[in-house]
């Protein structure tokens, strides 16, 4: 259906977008791609006088890697922009693997890995990537300031860590180690344009044989993705073998609360989380091993 | 609440174009109802058939999802810039010549992301092409002769035909 | 030149561009859903939101004080349309269902259906104005399963309905005088099934079941009407048949049909769904109200809920065979959703199954069952798929059983020409035998299935194909083109095919002939773009009209020459003297002097052909399954269809394409998920899985061109059969891949994985 009738405001600083959500309080919503948003809007998910386009902001369209410090994604950056950037690529393959999967080329076109935070759905591809990948989210609001872990970022389905006013500016990335890998990967029933039935993104650091740091996160399977720190120390200290990744896969599995619903059974996506996990961490390994 | 309309101006199909809509209007809505250019299709209005392609800036979107005075200073490319006065794009011949096409409302979407791929991509692989054509639906043709238009237009553009 | 049989044709076979093109590619040509008129109100409809209710009172009040709104419409405005039932191609039609169904009446039977409609200034402020209509609904506790709804203490859904006996596809039927939720009870019996079974070695009894699925044309329904202050109403739209949709509004509105008139657009698909009418009738009641043109399209969502999917069903099929592998009885239990009304399509579905094989004894008994879901309308080859996923199943295990290779069974018992189906017709002249052996005999079928996990499946199916009238009129151009006026909208590639049958009769090129179609003021009657029937019977009335008009060029010919018709011939596009070899004129030449032996030629004619010409086919798959995942890929497809003479090769090869791209969907990943309040939970392209292009290979195709000996070009329907085996394919493909048996559509993977781990008897 159509959307209702909306205020339509182009901020041009980080300033202009806290004052004008400030305004409206839980009647406005910030714009970056609108994949997400566009659609709530339209279903009647999302009921909003103001909508606060944030395009134009130049903190908002930064993307800068340095081997020092890392990665920084302006919280307006499409998916896209990310999975073109050949440094990016090579540093942070678990996100790309998630940016590559959102939607199909069109909605990667415009859609944002912010937005894809900020929606904070359950199974939003990417934010178990960026948990693999220890990201933080940089936040600006009335009250200054502050940065959260992505793992800590959503609180409930459609739901996140933002107060009134507050908006993420940006997601840091620190520089991987040495000998670093990353995968996400997700199941679903076609090969494009579904949402994740289950998606893992897992990351390790390696030395040698041995897995000196592992970060496991899960989509689709709880309220929110799940940082599933027991399945990552499951494997800190050992070596990477099937064995090893299988009691990892199971962790994993216990750390989830995963419902029926028209796109999986309980049961069914308990099952592939284990199944991912090994797949997730197998990619992982191989990749930190090639790094 | 009392909403006026916008005044946005871009460039459609290489010229400046100017148009008045309200916020809550789709590009897609203002391309069709305002601008009636009706060569841009509505499939399912939340950017999961691909039927409204248009290239935005260099990049194919779903224009469903974009919102009308989000156009401003764009760069806007739609099935209706693809030909010119001298004729058909290789693309669109290649499509006729395939029969990639049987009812064709899916055609225009599939011609504007062909366009856009061949274009970044003279020569892309029929797992590539399936690949970003992912986001089309077509209902008619299993897409089989689709694939085999884009390739014959790669084949034509890049002049290995 | 094509050679098909002993006949040689120099356009028929070729690939000319067509004539539709250049519109197409560059979005020039005017969908229904694209149609603007000055002047025009965007109406939008109220939809129930449940699905079994009394609609106790509407109070649109609200709604028509928004500004901007100008009219609403409910049920309560239309007149009461007749309980009558017609022939509509695919399906029968009750015209009092139907225009309850455009409009409710006193109950609203399903999520969806349609409650008032409103016409405003934008579609924006008709969407407004919607949640302003107030509607008082009783709720009653819906009715959401065939077996559950066929039982005698289940609530009636209609509670005046009665079983009706019927003993064919079209019987009208006896009524039983039995009040059920069961509206027919097809029963087909071809010799005696007790004394089959006892002949038989092996045998096989399973039961199946299918989830409901929707033909998922990417344009969704729409309609602009016009109702003049002359009291003629006009009427835009995507249409697959603008004669039995004028003849459907005439019956629901109570107006004379020659005060109706349809014009139809280019459509973007239909599959059989757009063959019903649901806007029209709204659009055409505010246009009334308001004097203005009115243009309503459906959204998705509306698609999805509100028009015509297929049924939803439960069979049980029984077959056996003895040792050497004869088929000697099949019985077939059919218990089809017919949704709100009567009318799913149990009986082709009975007509479809097990006619692939020469079996003496068959018994199928069908029922069409009501329940809270929408009314059901035709889907490619309507209710066959659904019989056949389950019987070619069973014909799977039969050969497992008998340790015979499943392809050389089907051989084996290969149905041929003078066979009976279930109900006795007996099959022409068809190239269902030719089909399988060149399957075997094909590439596909000898390579190596290469790796684990990977399994070959095989399957059959029939279709019957419709003729329905046609009528169409060409005019011969001083330049030697020639227009051809048709009536039946081309959502394919027919219009080519059409002009192309009529290049070939006047010997001159396809581009020459410009092919139109016309509103139904403007041609004589059309049947249905359906059926598998529009080249078909076009190509009949082609016959006809370029007949006569070769017949009155003779004579202008004969005048020019000054001797009689008798004396003048024609062939190869050329008019001759038979007396004097050097007197010759091209078809061309002498359309440029019609003006001067007498003035302007154009010839119309009307057919009924009979002779269809049924359609049968035999695919083959290879998948390769995750059996961790329970995810199917699709390796390699071969369809092997009896095409009859292709007259475009092209778009024949594209028609068997979709169908298994279709069947592939409905196999893997489509359903309507219900809750237990009878709401889609899944009514979008989101959740309701359609396959993508990365979600198909390559489609192989084996054309068997077995020309149709009852028509004059040889043409056999070709659109609908391919989506009838791939379901049955892919399930036998599975069970050779990762030996479980799939019994239920979808093939879902949670489902495949849970089928592999009770077998393996494991978590």
């Amino acid at each position: 259906m159509p959307l209702r009738p909306i205020e339509y405001v182009a901020a041009k600083t980080v300033q202009e977008a806290v004052t004008s959500l400030a305004e409206k309080g839980d009647a406005a919503r910030p714009l970056a791609g609108g994949t997400d948003l566009i659609v709530q809007l339209r279903g009647g998910r999302r009921i909003i006088d103001r909508v606060v386009d944030l395009k134009a902001i130049p903190e908002m369209n930064e993307l800068t890697y340095n081997a020092q410090t890392g990665l920084r994604i302006g919280a307006a950056v499409p998916c896209y922009r990310v999975y073109s950037n050949a440094d990016v690529a090579r540093a942070y393959p678990g996100l790309v693997d998630a940016a590559s999967l959102v939607g199909g080329i069109q909605i990667q076109g415009r859609g944002s890995i912010g937005g894809n935070l900020c929606n904070a759905a359950p199974s939003g591809d990417t934010i178990p990537a960026l948990i693999a990948h220890s990201a933080v989210a940089e936040i600006t609001g009335p009250g200054g300031n502050r940065e959260v872990s992505v793992e800590e970022f959503c609180t409930a389905p459609g739901r996140t860590v933002l107060q009134a006013g507050e908006i993420l500016v940006a997601i840091r990335l620190p520089a991987p180690a040495a000998n670093f890998g990353a995968c996400y990967m997700r199941f679903i029933p076609r090969n494009e344009m579904d949402i994740a039935v289950v998606g893992v993104g897992a990351s390790v650091v390696l030395n040698g044989n041995t897995v000196t740091a592992c970060r496991i996160a899960l989509a689709s399977v709880a309220p929110t993705p799940v940082y599933a720190t027991a399945a990552g120390a499951a494997l800190v200290g050992k070596e990477a073998t099937e064995d090893n990744m299988n009691a990892a896969a199971e962790a994993a599995q216990a750390a989830a609360t995963p419902i029926s619903d028209m796109r999986g059974t309980a049961e069914y996506r308990t099952h592939l989380i284990g199944v991912l996990t090994r797949r997730a961490l197998r990619i992982a390994i191989q990749r930190a091993k090639e790094a | 609440m009392a909403i006026s309309k916008t005044h946005v101006r871009t460039t459609l199909n290489g010229e400046a174009t100017e148009y008045l809509c309200e916020p809550n209007q789709s590009l897609l809505e203002v391309l069709r109802d305002v601008l009636l250019l009706t060569g841009t299709k509505e499939g399912c209005n939340d950017g999961n058939c691909g039927a409204c392609t248009v290239n935005m800036d260099g990049r194919i979107v779903d224009s469903c999802l974009v919102l009308g005075v989000e156009a401003e200073g764009c760069k806007l490319m739609t099935i209706e810039g693809v030909a010119t006065p001298e004729g058909l794009h290789p693309i669109q011949q290649a499509f006729l010549e395939n029969a990639a096409l049987q009812c064709g409302i899916c055609t225009p979407g599939f011609i504007v992301a062909t366009k856009a791929l061949l274009e970044k991509e003279p020569s892309p692989t029929e797992a590539r092409i399936r690949h970003w054509l992912a986001g089309n639906l077509c209902r008619c043709t299993g897409y089989d002769k689709i694939v085999k238009a884009v390739v014959d237009a790669a084949n034509t553009m890049g002049g290995k035909k | 030149m094509t050679t098909v049989g002993d006949k040689k044709y120099k356009i028929i076979g070729t690939r000319p561009i067509r004539h539709d093109g250049a519109d197409k590619v560059t979005g020039r040509a005017v969908y229904g859903i694209d149609y603007h008129m000055t002047g025009m109100l965007w109406g939008k409809i109220l939809r129930s939101p449940h699905a079994h209710a009394n609609i106790r009172g509407i109070d649109a009040r609200k709604a028509l004080a928004l500004p901007g709104v100008h009219a609403v419409v409910t049920g309560q405005d239309l007149p009461v349309a007749a309980d009558r039932e017609v022939e509509a191609g695919e399906t029968s039609l009750n015209y009092m269902h139907l225009s309850d169904n455009v409009l409710a009446g006193k109950k609203v039977l399903y999520k969806g259906h349609a409650v008032a409609a409103v016409a405003a200034d934008s579609a924006h402020i008709a969407e407004e104005a919607l949640a302003l209509i107030e509607v008082d609904y009783e709720v009653l506790t819906p009715v959401l399963d065939g077996r559950e709804a066929m039982k005698a203490d289940s609530t009636l859904i209609h509670p005046e309905q009665t079983i009706k006996a019927l003993a064919f596809r079209f019987d009208p039927g006896t009524d039983t005088g039995v009040k059920s939720n069961i509206a027919g009870r097809s029963v087909l019996k071809l010799g005696d099934i007790d004394a089959g079974f006892k002949e038989a070695d092996v045998v096989v009894e399973r039961e199946f079941s299918t989830s409901w699925v929707h033909q998922g044309y990417i344009e969704a329904q729409n309609a602009t009407a016009l109702w003049s202050s002359d009291g003629t109403l006009t009427v835009w739209n995507s249409s697959q048949g603008t004669f039995n949709q004028r003849q459907l509004l005439a019956e629901i509105l109570k107006q004379p049909v020659s005060m109706i008139k349809m014009v139809p657009q280019e459509i973007g698909g239909g599959f059989g769904g757009k063959i019903p009418v649901y806007l029209e009738v709204p659009a055409a009641m505010l246009s009334k109200k308001t004097g203005r043109p009115v243009k309503i399209n459906m959204t998705r969502t509306e698609v999805f809920e509100g028009t015509g999917p297929a049924s939803g069903t439960e069979s049980r099929v029984k077959m056996g065979a003895t040792k050497d592998g004869k088929i000697t009885a099949a019985y077939a239990e059919l218990v089809y959703e017919a949704g709100a009304f009567p009318g799913s399509a149990v009986g082709a579905g009975a007509q479809g199954m097990f006619t692939s094989y020469k079996i003496d004894n068959v018994l199928i008994d069908g029922y069409d069952v009501v329940v809270n879901k929408p009314k059901s309308a035709a889907y490619r080859s309507p209710g066959t798929p659904q019989a056949c996923f389950a019987s070619e199943s069973v014909m799977d295990e039969l050969a497992e059983q008998l340790g015979m290779d499943p392809l050389e069974l089907r051989i084996k018992n290969a149905a041929g020409e003078g066979d009976r189906r279930a109900d006795g017709v007996q099959h022409p002249s068809m190239g269902n035998l030719e089909c399988m052996e060149r399957l075997m005999a094909s590439d596909h079928y000898k390579s190596d299935l290469g790796g684990p996990n990977r399994g070959r499946g095989v399957a059959s199916g029939y279709w019957g194909n419709a003729g329905m009238p046609a009528s169409c009129s060409i005019s011969i151009n001083p330049d030697g083109t020639v227009g051809l006026a048709e009536g039946s909208p081309d959502i394919g590639g027919s219009r080519v095919a059409i002009a192309m049958m009529a290049a070939e009769a006047l010997g001159i090129a396809a581009e020459d002939v410009h092919p139109s179609i016309k509103d139904t003021d403007s041609i004589g009657y059309n049947g249905l773009t359906a059926g598998s029937s529009t080249t078909l019977r076009n190509g009949w009335a082609v016959f006809e009209v370029t007949n006569q008009a070769i017949a009155l060029m003779t004579t202008r010919a004969a005048r020019l020459w000054e001797t009689e018709p008798d004396n003048v011939g024609f062939a190869d596009g050329v008019f001759f003297s038979k007396a004097e070899k050097e007197l010759k004129l091209t078809f061309k030449q002498l359309a440029g002097k019609l003006m001067e032996t007498g003035g302007p030629i154009s010839v119309a004619a009307s057919v009924a052909p009979r002779g269809a010409g049924p359609s049968f086919t035999t695919h083959l798959v290879d998948v390769e399954v995750d059996p961790e995942t329970g995810k199917v890929d699709i390796l390699r497809y071969t369809a092997a269809q009896d095409v009859g003479t292709m007259i475009h090769p092209s778009y024949v090869e594209g028609q068997v394409q979709g169908g298994v791209a279709q069947g592939i969907g409905w196999a893997l990943n489509e359903e309507y998920f219900f809750d237990d309040k009878g709401r889609m939970l899944n009514s979008s392209y989101l959740d309701y899985r359609v396959p993508t292009m990365l979600d198909l290979p390559a489609l192989e195709t084996i054309l068997v061109e077995h020309a149709n000996p009852d028509h004059p070009f040889g043409v056999r329907g070709v659109a609908e059969i391919s989506v009838v085996p791939p379901m049955g394919a892919i399930s036998n493909a599975i069970y050779n891949a990762v030996g479980v048996r799939m019994r239920n559509l979808p093939m879902a993977p949670h489902k495949i994985v849970k089928a592999l781990s009770e077998k393996n008897g494991s978590k």
